[in-house]
């Protein structure tokens, strides 16, 4: 009886293991292979590869519209994280700290942009900024600014998502002790509030940083003509040629957010906040 | 270190009166509790002391000074936290900095300040320490510390022991209470565990249901509660229901008729010390039948806590009494089932109307 517990305890651990790996497997395998075929010396895809180049990394550096999609995509990265950070900070404070009515509609409300198809916000943002164009008579829908605001609301779910799980381990006691020693609400809030979520704040702009770099589906109407993110640009290039430089492409945006999120790992455990 | 002064202090939430008329006076070096069962008010009471509630009506005085409406951070008042509420990003020195530097004291005189208070609480050599590094008992030492630091004009403790473990926990007590004397501190402390409480007050509150039941010494509360609650939450009492039939005369709905030591005619109850109730064997003529009481009865249980021995013992059919004896060599010590007498002298009994 006894061995048979044994053996089916290891059974249920073996198949475990086996499902996480291929989850796993499935996960990585499509990465594994872009990586792999960013190496193709072959102009067209097809293996085995007939050698080995790093010819398509240096072509990348040719083509003006791959670097002018990659600036533009991380300004409008940067700047629609940073706006995310100052208005998503304090919507997740407000949501952990204050009872009010309507509190879980709009914990939810805040969530939403990363549920709804990117398609459907995509045409939303558009309509709406067609519309602010007209009655405002200035120009909205297609400019940098009006790129930034679309993104914005694709960054702030993280970060409220992301602060709020880092609020709820935070001992509310802490802000009061602070008070007590002296220290008024502006004080306790940069000193002591703001450092033990910051593991959370680093997240979530991490998270909304990478979700505005690689978000094609709204920008794609938010463009301007001239004016293309690093998606739109692969998107264009794949119309007409399937090379190995879209994976080169690919494996230096990879290599960025890895690098990005390892860095962070390092000051602030990610596994403990996602 | 200043006198502390609470005026009618009242605090509602809607319909819900959280406390509803506490006045206390607090003399300057004074350590009062507030005593009382979760819900009772007290830690409501502190918050307002400390200002983090605001109270619906009352006043509270800081050494003669109107403080009801400051926000907390203008009121010079040291709070140790339940749960230390220790700074988990700052280090131990910085922690009990902190409040220093909101005063904006000189770098040299806080650094001098911060060692001076770190080595009261025997913790010299652990400022450069993370919160987390440290054992609960330490962490414990840092909230005090840091509550010191700022020396404040009255130090409050919510339940600063609770998240020790027992032993641990009368070692502290002790510190706390000499530290406490040393420095001539102001201090209140809230608890619900009557044994923290007696052995630290010189003055003790026990609070119920919103209001002060009764404000005194160690042994104002134990020989001469109050009410029915206070004589059951301060110590231990058995409560017989009955009746008194004219002062001095009791009896309980089992019918027993009982000599007890004044109470006005009505409905009441009758309280009785564990300890104060002798038991002996079924003898009629035996030691206890010199005492005012003296009635037969079953032992039903008998719980065993080494030096003690609680023994439960049945009177009638309504009527059930704890006698608490001392475990000695020899000394009687019936086993359940077993016919006994109980009695004690009718100033034992104390007798409260319902």
């Amino acid at each position: 009886m006894t061995s048979l517990a044994v053996i089916r305890r290891r059974a249920g651990r073996w198949a475990l293991n086996g499902a996480a790996g291929v989850a796993l497997a499935y996960i990585l395998l499509p990465l594994i292979f872009v990586v792999w075929l960013a190496f193709f010396r072959q102009e067209i895809p097809s293996f085995p590869p007939e050698g080995y180049s790093l010819k398509w990394f240096a072509a990348i550096l040719d083509q003006r519209k791959f670097v002018d999609g990659f600036s533009l995509s991380f300004r409008v990265g940067v700047l629609a994280t940073l706006t995310g950070l100052v208005l998503g900070v304090p919507a997740a404070l407000c949501l952990v700290r204050y009872n009010f009515t309507l509190r879980g509609p709009l914990a939810n409300l805040l969530l939403m942009p990363v549920v709804v198809p990117g398609v459907v916000l995509g045409t939303a943002m558009y309509v709406f900024q067609v519309e602010v164009e007209n009655d405002l008579d200035v120009d909205v829908l297609g400019t940098f600014y009006a790129l930034v605001a679309g993104h914005v609301v694709i960054v702030i779910p993280w970060v409220v998502r992301l602060v709020t799980a880092s609020l709820a381990g935070v001992d509310r006691a802490i802000e009061e002790a602070a008070q007590n020693l002296g220290a008024n609400a502006w004080v306790t809030f940069w000193r002591i509030t703001l450092p033990s979520i910051r593991p959370g704040i680093v997240a979530g702009a991490l998270f909304g940083f990478v979700t505005s770099f690689g978000n094609l589906e709204m920008s794609l109407f938010l463009v301007g003509p001239g004016r293309t993110t690093l998606p739109i640009v692969i998107l264009q290039y794949l119309e007409w040629k399937i090379d190995p430089t879209i994976a080169a492409v690919s494996v230096v945006q990879i290599l960025l957010i890895g690098g990005a999120m390892l860095l962070t790992d390092r000051y602030v455990k990610l596994a403990r906040v996602v | 270190m200043a006198r502390l002064d609470i005026e009618n202090l009242v605090k509602r939430y809607g319909d819900f009166h959280a406390v509803r008329d506490v006045s206390l006076s607090i003399a300057d070096g004074e350590f009062l509790v507030l005593l009382g069962p979760s819900g009772c008010g007290k830690t409501t009471t502190l918050r307002m002391v400390a200002g983090f509630i605001e109270p619906t009506a009352g006043r509270v005085l800081l050494g003669g000074q109107d403080v009801t409406l400051l926000p907390p951070w203008k009121r010079n008042a040291g709070m140790v936290f339940q749960s230390y509420a220790l700074f988990p990003h700052l280090t131990v020195a910085q922690n009990v900095a902190f409040g220093l530097e909101m005063r904006k004291i000189p770098r040299a005189d806080i650094e001098k300040r911060v060692e001076e208070v770190l080595a009261l609480v025997r913790l010299g050599g652990y400022g450069g320490r993370l919160p987390r590094q440290l054992s609960g008992g330490q962490q414990q030492r840092v909230a005090l510390a840091r509550a010191l630091a700022i020396r404040p004009d009255v130090l409050l403790l919510d339940e600063p022991l609770s998240n020790l473990d027992a032993k641990l926990r009368q070692e502290v007590r002790v510190e706390i209470r000499e530290l406490q004397r040393q420095l001539g501190l102001t201090t209140v402390m809230v608890t619900h565990d009557q044994e923290e409480a007696l052995t630290m007050a010189d003055r003790l509150v026990v609070m119920n249901e919103g209001l002060v039941r009764q404000v005194g010494s160690q042994r104002d509360l134990y020989e001469r509660p109050a009410d029915r609650f206070v004589a059951g939450f301060v110590g231990r009492s058995t409560f017989l229901v009955g009746t008194v039939e004219a002062p001095g005369r009791f009896r309980s709905n089992g019918g027993l008729g009982l000599a007890c030591s004044g109470g006005m005619a009505g409905p009441g109850v009758l309280a009785l010390r564990p300890e104060r109730v002798e038991i002996g064997p079924p003898i009629p003529s035996g030691p206890l039948s010199g005492l005012d009481n003296c009635l037969p009865g079953t032992v039903e249980f008998v719980s065993y806590l080494g030096a003690l021995i609680d023994i439960h013992v049945r009177l009638s059919t309504t009527d059930r009494l704890v006698v608490q004896i001392a475990n000695r060599d020899g000394g009687f010590a019936p086993d359940v089932g077993q016919s006994v007498h109980v009695g004690w002298p009718a100033s034992a009994g104390q007798v409260f109307a319902e």
